[in-house]
């Protein structure tokens, strides 16, 4: 049996969904053209104005925004109210570039807390659930928004925040942890942290909701058995609130996206023009809710595909399939196209943790690839042999997924950073950007 | 007859070999024979020691990937053409060698050698049949 949170809205009708959605655009965007002077500008030089905007048919009108925008505007040059109706900020880790920061009335963190609230429902929890939260807390969206969902659930919060293993488990044993929210990196590492103590029998956790990290098929169903759970996606990005934008439902197959706040729609990177349904391209959002840092057409740099074949769930909301990697996280080497999820499903296939580092650098202005894997007691032997050949194994199969040879090296376990925030999967020394 | 060999996984880099050697030192434990083979980044350590059953435990406590086989032990006289003799019965019967190490002790005129073969027990029936003399595990802890 299906639980919503909000069922009038999380099944409401297309032509419901489409008329909401109309009707807030059209105040989002005098909202924005009012109060935010960077994108009225961008209005003003693309020709378009307000009046322009009367349903989401005109939305492709619009200008899109871009990182490179947020790092121009930093840090006020997108905030749409006055400093002193926003109660908090949430910021991105920033590895590229200057930071996301954004901005938030209570009401913004209202709408955010019931998005997640959504998913805690759409994975089975009630208010009878002990929702133990192990991504970071502060700065990162992570923590604060799964937090604010499982209030509005109702359900026993443990803000664990990420790090020291040994207590989470003790925690998750003494206090009967049931629904577990990480990044699925960190959960397939507490999983591998569980099965070694030998308490796996001694946890109760029944689902996960695991994001802000790629992550592949073969992890999830490595996760589901090292923990004994169904592990379910979730999707959202600092710049349109946080986690909870779009989740997964018991069918697994996508995640809804929360179109009562968010119209997503998927353009070619190159061109910037809308994709029809079904097609593969950028995500993009907008959102139509948010009154402090309201992001008209956001391009997320998520490569995607978004499905409204109808749900079993009985949610109506478009769905959007898991990214299938960022415009500005492919790797090229020696000109061939690297997805690092291509390695973890060789690794993982291979009997590997999947924990992993991928050295890339140029020597002699060749590209060299380099994928560093842990050894593990089912992989090692006496024999030089033996070890040669499963090396010789792993290098064939990365060679027949990948199309290019990478060079593998076994390295001691747990010498690799175990990710309790976001996994460092890519140590590119080319620099090339 | 055969003895316990452990084999750990060390990184091929400087101190990697001193941390695993440490940690046998500090928990007291003997070593009897030695042997690393190295590959390209790292390399397989072998060691016979007296008391296998803790020294596995607190190499996997520190970390390590390690794992327990068992090998031949033969004694050989210290002497020219003594190893050729236990070589050629394993090759008459066929049977390959994998790696093989040498060690010695404080008794004199006798020298050891390490076996790691496919078939230890094939092998020890052969051996044998030559008069040719194996250790196993309470002597070698006893040398």
């Amino acid at each position: 049996m299906e639980h919503y949170f909000q069922p009038e809205i999380e099944c409401a009708s297309r032509e419901q969904i489409i008329e909401l959605q109309n009707e807030r655009l059209v105040k989002q965007v005098r909202h924005v053209y009012d109060n935010v002077e960077y994108y009225r500008k961008k209005m003003d030089e693309k020709g378009v104005t307000p009046e322009d905007i009367k349903s989401i048919d005109d939305l492709h009108k619009l200008p899109f925004l871009t990182k490179d925008d947020l790092r121009d505007a930093y840090p006020y040059g997108l905030v749409a109210v006055p400093l002193s109706d926003c109660v908090r900020i949430q910021s991105t880790s920033g590895t590229t570039g200057r930071r996301v920061v954004a901005f938030y009335t209570q009401h913004d963190i209202d709408l955010w807390d019931e998005c997640c609230a959504r998913a805690i429902v759409a994975v089975g929890g009630t208010k009878e659930d002990v929702v133990h939260v192990s991504y970071g807390y502060g700065l990162f969206t992570g923590g604060p928004g799964l937090n604010g969902g499982s209030h509005k659930v109702g359900s026993l919060t443990l803000p664990m925040s990420s790090g020291n293993t040994d207590r989470q488990i003790q925690f998750m044993t003494d206090l009967g942890s049931t629904i577990l929210c990480c990044t699925p990196s960190y959960a397939a590492y507490l999983g591998e942290s569980i099965n070694e103590r030998g308490l796996k029998d001694q946890i109760k956790l029944k689902a996960g909701i695991f994001g802000a990290e790629a992550w592949t098929q073969e992890m999830r169903r490595d996760i589901e058995k090292s923990l004994g759970i169904k592990a379910y996606d979730i999707y959202g990005l600092t710049e349109i609130s946080g986690p909870g934008v779009s989740f997964e439902c018991s069918e697994q197959t996508g995640m809804h996206i929360n179109e009562d706040h968010f119209i997503a729609e998927i353009i070619d990177p190159n061109t910037g023009e809308v994709l029809p349904e079904g097609e593969k391209g950028e995500l993009v959002f907008t959102s139509i809710t948010k009154e402090a840092f309201p992001l008209l057409r956001y391009r997320t740099r998520d490569i995607c595909v978004l499905s409204r074949k109808k749900c079993s769930c009985g949610r109506t909301h478009v769905k959007m399939s898991k990214p299938m990697g960022r415009s500005d996280d492919m790797l090229i080497v020696k000109g061939v196209n690297v997805f690092p999820s291509q390695i973890e499903t060789v690794l993982l296939n291979k009997g590997y943790a999947a924990n992993y580092q991928i050295i890339v650098d140029r020597v002699n202005n060749s590209d060299t690839l380099e994928v560093q894997v842990e050894m593990t007691p089912e992989m090692f032997s006496d024999s030089v042999t033996e070890v040669a050949v499963k090396e010789k194994e792993l290098v064939n199969a990365l060679k027949a997924m990948l199309g290019i040879y990478a060079k593998v090296k076994l390295v001691a376990p747990k010498t690799i950073a175990r990710s309790e925030g976001k996994a460092v999967r890519i140590i590119d020394n080319r620099h090339l950007y | 007859m055969t003895v316990k060999q452990i084999s750990v996984f060390l990184e091929n880099k400087p101190g990697c070999l001193a941390e695993l050697v440490a940690i046998l030192s500090q928990n007291n434990i003997d070593m009897r024979a030695m042997s690393i083979a190295e590959m390209q980044d790292f390399g397989i350590l072998r060691i016979i020691v007296k008391d296998t059953y803790n020294a596995v435990r607190i190499i996997k406590e520190a970390g390590f990937v390690t794992s327990v086989n068992e090998v031949l032990a033969v004694a050989i006289p210290d002497q020219p053409g003594a190893l050729l003799q236990t070589l050629t019965a394993l090759g008459e019967a066929n049977i390959n060698l994998d790696y093989s190490y040498a060690f010695t002790t404080a008794k004199k005129d006798m020298a050891y050698t390490v076996l790691r073969v496919t078939d230890n027990e094939k092998a020890a029936k052969v051996l044998g049949q030559k008069g040719i003399r194996m250790l196993g595990q309470e002597e070698m802890e006893q040398l």
